[in-house]
């Protein structure tokens, strides 16, 4: 026996052993092994280091067709939002005052997390009816209506999890709750101070529906 | 002679109750004035010592409802919404009744509903839960095959991190329901997430996981695997039931005592990676904006809460002398250990009696006889949790949090107890 086949042997060996020792046994034996074609067909996540984002590109160029056509009746001809509906541009330097106006521009800390909603969800109804291709050029469109990107910048499965997001370090973590450090447990029972001052009615701001009293 | 006497009385019954049936019908839905009316107002022709029809003739049958409603005079008790909060009813919220409910389980019908692309209609025989990513096996899984594993069955309650998101500025909706209705407590048939995963296997770098629904707005959230193997369950049924399509027939993802975004309904993937997935979930949306302008992101755990069901706005008092104030408490961390209400905004305290069973993040009701003697009140609940965590003032929430987080909003409510009376949701300060 050569070395070389020796050493493909015991490879091989190793391998067996791996598999063997670290995969675990099914237990119950119920359930079915999934095949690649149907993990494909609903693993659509993208993460925001660009995973699982599918081989595609867009420019702002192209998306502002589809953007108008298909999203512009719900969030506004340039984001601005419609009725009710939500705004995806603006907003920026609104965070910290009273009235913050969370947009795809303003809050979204990632560009993969627009791609993942879009492409999942959108257009509202008709969810996963547009291309991967569609999908990165309206997202191209939103990226360059908030000064994130270019008109002409080609947005694509390689670049996407580079994308830097203006509230990307907006987020703080870990959980710092219990936030409220009060009284273990033991809280005040007798004449405590606190001003019973009645500061406001939700009677006189009289937004409850009609239905109710 | 006495018997013709008594068929005209039940005669003119007859035609009281028609003219009660049609009058309502006339009434229809206007309000709930009309309805409380009609179950409340009563015919003086049914009190003793006249024989009401009820005595005298049959009712129906068995089997006039198959699937048995509750009582036409208790029509009022139902979910409601506010329309103005959301711009489609496909993508929006309603509340759940609590001031009419007893005791601790939420009935099925009475749930509160909340949904991003509406209800998913789904045949149970195609229903598919597919796992992936890194585990040792990716597999299908049929709801059989779910029914098929050892099975749990626990209560928990859910609730909406959004409950209470509309009075961090100041009080704003008139209702308990309004206020706090966005949570619900039900009993969970399911197979344990532990369990499952037995059959798939886990490789050792899995440290989250992806929960996708099949709805069309294709709802997704990361979760921690410590959280997934800890009490996580898929659940197909509810109150011995399957559960109703709104709360996501035929089986949901439930994640105990945190946020009821994350118990993703319709459930169709769970996909196990290295990292979080960073969904638009828990990025744009439940995440907790502070005055600086930063937002605190996985903040998964609901705190201790407790509310007084009754009175309260939509539970005026009627009459004076002894009553029974009730409520519920919940924590997202353990078991409520203690409830106590304050009768004069917060300067003083008495325990309430908790009612059993008291369970890990379960609702727990409560209850405290009161005398009421036509005086001015104001009502308060705090819930103090096995941690000893003391459910606090909205104060001292929005000194460290501001007025713009939206969700977990956990604070004491104030019903002010008129001398009419009328309860009305206030703020002190």
């Amino acid at each position: 026996m050569s070395g070389l086949v020796r050493f493909i042997l015991s490879f091989s060996l190793i391998i067996f052993l791996v598999n063997t020792t670290f995969a675990s046994e099914r237990k119950f034996n119920l359930g079915q092994i999934a095949t690649k074609e149907e993990v494909a067909g609903w693993d659509i996540d993208v993460r925001p280091d660009g995973l699982g984002a599918p081989i595609g590109s867009g420019t702002a160029l192209l998306g502002e067709e589809i953007y108008t056509e298909g999203c512009a009746g719900c969030h506004g001809d340039f984001g601005e939002g419609a009725d009710r509906w939500p705004p995806l541009v603006g907003g920026e330097g609104s965070l910290a005052s009273h009235d913050p106006e969370k947009t795809t521009g303003s809050y979204w800390p990632y560009a993969s997390t627009i791609y993942d909603y879009i492409y999942r969800a959108m257009p509202y109804g008709d969810a996963q009816s547009l291309s991967y291709d569609e999908t990165y050029e309206i997202v191209a469109y939103l990226l360059y209506m908030s000064d994130i990107i270019e008109e002409d910048f080609v947005l694509s499965d390689k670049n996407i999890g580079e994308i830097e997001m203006p509230n990307k370090d907006g987020f703080l973590l870990p959980d710092p709750r219990p936030d409220i450090k009060n009284t273990q447990g033991n809280p005040c029972m007798i004449n405590c101070q606190v001003s019973t001052k009645i500061i406001g009615k939700a009677r006189d701001i009289d937004v409850t529906p009609e239905d109710d009293n | 002679m006495r018997k013709n006497k008594k068929n005209e009385v039940s005669n003119s019954n007859k035609i009281n109750r028609r003219k009660l049936l049609i009058g309502a019908s006339s009434i229809g839905a206007i309000s709930l004035a009309s309805k409380n009316l009609l179950s409340q107002e009563a015919n003086p022709e049914n009190l003793p010592p006249n024989l009401p029809e009820w005595t005298q003739y049959l009712g129906d049958g068995v089997d006039v409802n198959p699937y048995g409603m509750p009582s036409e005079f208790e029509g009022h008790v139902i979910r409601r919404n506010v329309e103005w909060l959301t711009a489609s009813a496909e993508s929006s919220v309603n509340f759940t009744p609590l001031q009419d409910l007893e005791g601790f389980v939420t009935p099925n019908g009475l749930c509160f509903e909340r949904h991003h692309g509406g209800v998913a209609i789904i045949n149970p025989q195609d229903f598919r839960l597919m796992i992936n990513g890194l585990v040792d096996r990716e597999m299908i899984f049929t709801l059989d095959d779910l029914k098929r594993f050892p099975q749990t069955n626990k209560f928990y309650f859910l609730e909406c991190a959004a409950n209470g998101g509309m009075e961090w500025k100041g009080s704003q909706l008139n209702g308990c329901q309004y206020t706090f209705g966005m949570v619900h407590n039900v009993q969970y048939t399911g197979v344990k997430l532990s369990d499952l995963l037995l059959e798939t296997g886990l490789k050792e770098k899995a440290k989250w996981v992806l929960a996708e629904g099949s709805d069309s707005s294709g709802m997704t959230r990361s979760i921690p695997i410590e959280k997934i193997l800890d009490d996580c369950i898929i659940a197909w049924a509810m109150n011995g039931e399957a559960l109703r399509p709104e709360q996501g027939y035929p089986a949901r993802l439930v994640v105990p005592g945190w946020e009821g975004n994350m118990w993703v309904k319709w459930i169709r993937r769970l996909e196990f990676g290295d990292k979080p997935y960073l969904t638009r979930e828990e990025t744009s949306k439940y995440t907790d904006l502070l005055t600086n302008g930063k937002a605190r992101m996985f903040t998964w755990v609901m705190d201790a809460k407790s509310v007084i069901t009754s009175p309260s706005p939509e539970k005026p008092i009627l009459s004076k002398g002894v009553h029974q104030l009730r409520g519920l408490a919940w924590s997202g961390r353990g078991k409520i250990k203690r409830v106590d209400v304050s009768i004069d905004g917060g300067k003083n305290w008495k325990t309430a009696q908790l009612h059993s069973p008291v369970l890990s993040k379960s609702l727990t009701r409560f209850t405290l006889p009161f005398e009421w003697n036509g005086e001015e009140l104001l009502l308060q609940s705090r819930a103090i949790d096995e941690t000893n965590y003391v459910q606090p003032t909205i104060g001292e929430l929005q000194k460290i949090r501001g007025v713009n987080s939206i969700y977990h909003n956990n604070s004491i409510a104030t019903w002010l107890v008129s001398k009419n009376g009328k309860v009305d949701n206030v703020r002190l300060g």
